[in-house]
């Protein structure tokens, strides 16, 4: 076995295992915090379908967003379509057998590669061009654009200039799963595409993509509003009243 | 001080989004509570010695507290959604007035002490250290925003500017750096009773000079009762409502309304005050021992309901926290929610057809109707969402014939605050809340140009004071500011009592010769 696949492998245990276990305490970190007092933007739900709703529509459609400002909207919700089509493509490397919304999903995946390095080159042009916008811009969010650019970028480049062997690499995630490593092919285009996406794993619970957990947990969107009919009372607040 | 002349911006007939000009509002602060008014709610008196370990203190004290300050301070991804949204910065352009730089300014203390990132990464990440400087911003701009709310509702996470506000303020009340405006109010109501401070002796002087006015313009005697024990309903206003145009209107038309519907009601000198500024410090423990008031008064003058005036925060903490800080409520009445809106109340009265009303007698006005931020963004009127937008309009065209909406993006839940709110309404801020109230100016003007409104009717005392003191900067009046229930109070029909003719105090037979 390689040098290159003990790396890469020991990479994205650890990638994982960061990535799970940092996600998996923030979302117990905003759980266990209490929301002391009702505070949902109104007009809000008075049901829990209700709020179902209201956050499927911010998941799937970026009401705000769109109700905020229209590019933003336009870019942001072409790049995470575009991420989300390209998720479901990748899904092949994992699955034996693949199942047949998988398979059928293939091609719209290579779309949704296109669009969301599209997406992500309008985000980044906002960031430069308006003012407003690049006065709230730090160095990370220009790197995490470069990132998610970079991995958009590599994977396209397998796509369509440097056929890798997808085989292999398919029995190395395999492999990984089952903890029977199996040797990586040493493409420069695979690896690189390969470390941005451990990167970003990792990266993830340390950074502004907890906006990702952090919509379920945002007291503005996901209470109902019912504070006159059911009294909501934190522990802490509670303790107030002995 | 030096007294500087207030410029006063332009209006236009559309409202731009002005180019990014830093620091512009830098300089805008408001006075530093004094000691005498830090002790009262429990704050240290003046900047304590460790404030930076104390401040960080607070700060992961507050974020095991909030989840919302958790949650908010992580999720921004800095998109700029809400870049645009705040009047402060349209009418400033200074960027830390953009709700997401306002935010980053507590933001980058929080990754600095309590983030990974932060603490390795402190330059990538935008973390700063906590310095004099930061405290500075801090005290300059977190007393620049209204926690009117209107960002919350165009960030794709929901981030609410609100929230970090009150935060920070509670942060610095924490280490002596309190703000006098809102700091001495809420020492006023634990000592006097209201924000005005305003004695029990004075509220029964006006509101027997209010029976009076009303018996001789309308020959009906209308009560207004304080401390009736035994009454069915507990009506909390604020204090502005006994004392200041147009608000005193609007107290008279609660009057009428009441004497109306038949049923007996009655203010409390304990809870003269709808008002909440714990809210503003963001402090819960002082939230909850000023609405403790009204429990008390409740209890005390055993009345079965419970109904708010106009006031706009009040009506959040009213609607949106009483329960939780106050309730349960059970010894009410439970066929009513605990509390209601004198709009509610109002609206279900005319719902009924029990109210008498000519619209004609408000004739001489053409109406537009602001959206108060606290009531529109943060609290419901009615069984459906949207009543609070719906609610007071209907109340408003049931007693008036002319009536205008402003443009669609500066009503309803993009209301745009009026410049005074989240305990600003002072004149040591006085340049903030010119520039602050520019969009609402806009809107106002073109609505008058366009369709010949006179009149701005809107249901806080914040709101209005607000209006009747920034109206005549802008060249208009601040007559043109009206009640709601001042409408109502014009276009009501009394039913003459049995007790008019009678006479107990009066001096002559004026009932008998009227027309």
């Amino acid at each position: 076995m390689s040098f290159l696949t003990v790396v890469y492998a020991s990479l994205f245990y650890v990638a994982a295992l960061v990535f799970v276990v940092g996600v998996a305490n923030k979302i117990v970190q905003y759980s266990r915090s209490p929301a002391p007092l009702k505070i949902p933007t109104t007009p809000a739900p008075v049901t829990q379908s209700g709020v179902v709703f209201r956050l499927a529509r911010e998941v799937v459609l970026f009401e705000s967003l769109f109700k905020g400002n229209k590019w933003i909207w336009i870019f942001g919700w072409i790049f995470h379509f575009g991420l989300f089509l390209v998720t479901l493509r990748h899904l092949r490397y994992f699955l034996d057998p693949v199942w047949l919304p998988i398979e059928l999903i293939q091609p719209f995946g290579i779309y949704g590669g296109m669009a969301m390095v599209a997406g992500l080159a309008g985000l980044w042009a906002r960031r430069l061009l308006v003012d407003r916008v690049r006065y709230v811009t730090g160095p990370s969010d220009h790197l995490m654009l470069a990132l998610l650019i970079g991995i958009g970028l590599t994977g396209l480049g397998m796509t369509f200039l440097v056929h890798v062997d997808i085989v292999s690499v398919k029995q190395f995630f395999r492999g990984l799963m089952s903890f029977h490593i199996q040797p990586l092919p040493a493409d420069p285009l695979l690896l690189l595409h390969l470390l941005l996406v451990a990167i970003l794993m990792i990266v993830f619970p340390f950074s502004k993509l907890l906006h990702a957990p952090g919509l379920f947990f945002s007291p503005s969107r996901n209470q109902i509003d019912n504070p006159r009919e059911k009294r909501h009372i934190a522990p802490w607040a509670k303790r107030l009243e002995q | 001080m030096a007294k500087v002349k207030l410029e006063v911006p332009e209006l236009q007939p559309y409202l731009d989004v002005p180019a990014v000009v830093p620091g512009t509002m830098a300089h805008s602060r408001p006075f530093v509570a004094k000691p005498e008014h830090q002790q009262p709610l429990n704050f240290p008196g003046e900047l304590v010695d460790n404030w930076q370990e104390k401040a960080i203190d607070k700060m992961g004290d507050l974020l095991g507290r909030y989840r919302s300050l958790r949650v908010y301070l992580d999720s921004c991804v800095k998109c700029g959604s809400c870049t645009d949204k705040c009047h402060y910065y349209l009418g400033t352009k200074d960027p830390k007035n953009m709700p997401v730089g306002r935010q980053d300014l507590l933001r980058k203390v929080y990754r600095r002490y309590f983030t990974l990132a932060g603490k390795y990464f402190p330059k990538l990440v935008g973390a700063e250290d906590l310095t004099q400087e930061v405290l500075d911003d801090w005290y300059s701009y977190f007393h620049q925003c209204s926690q009117c709310r209107r960002c919350s509702v165009f960030c794709p996470y929901g981030i609410d500017t609100a929230e970090i506000s009150m935060a920070a303020r509670e942060i610095m009340d924490h280490i002596g750096m309190g703000q006098k405006y809102c700091n001495e109010i809420i020492g006023k109501v634990y000592k006097i009773g209201n924000n005005l401070g305003l004695p029990g002796p004075a509220l029964r002087d006006t509101l027997e000079g209010l029976e009076e006015d009303v018996y001789d313009d309308t020959g009906v005697k209308v009560r207004y009762p304080i401390d009736v024990v035994g009454a069915d309903i507990l009506v909390v206003t604020p204090s502005a409502d006994f004392f200041a145009e147009p608000h005193v209107d609007g107290l008279i038309g609660y009057g009428k309304v009441f004497h109306e519907a038949g049923v007996s009601w009655t203010l409390s000198t304990q809870a003269s005050e709808a008002a909440n500024f714990g809210m503003f410090i963001g402090s819960y423990e002082n939230m909850r021992r000023i609405s403790m008031r009204i429990r008390e008064a409740a209890i005390a003058l055993k009345v079965k309901r419970i109904v708010f005036g106009e006031c706009g925060h009040a009506w959040r903490v009213a609607y949106s926290f009483l329960n939780t800080l106050a309730g349960p409520w059970d010894f009410l009445d439970p066929n009513y929610p605990v509390p209601q809106h004198i709009c509610e109340f109002t609206h279900d009265l005319i719902q009924q057809g029990k109210l008498n009303l000519d619209k004609s007698q408000n004739d001489d006005m053409v109406l537009t109707y602001h959206d108060s931020c606290n009531v529109a963004r943060a609290t419901r009127m009615g069984p459906t969402p949207g009543g609070q937008f719906d609610i007071p309009r209907a109340v408003i065209k049931a007693v008036c014939n002319h009536f205008y909406d402003m443009d669609e993006d500066t009503i309803r839940e993009r209301t745009y605050c009026c410049g005074g709110g989240g305990g600003l309404l002072t004149d040591d801020l006085m340049e903030l809340r010119l520039k602050g109230a520019v969009p609402r100016m806009v809107a106002l003007n073109n609505v008058m140009q366009e369709k010949g409104v006179t009149h701005l009717a809107a249901i806080c005392a914040i709101c209005k004071s607000q209006f009747t003191k920034v109206l005549p900067y802008y060249g208009m009046e601040m007559e043109q500011v009206v009640s709601v229930h001042q409408l109502v109070s014009n276009a009501i029909i009394l039913t003459p009592g049995e007790d008019d003719d009678l006479d107990d105090d009066d001096d002559d037979e004026s009932e008998d010769d009227e027309d």
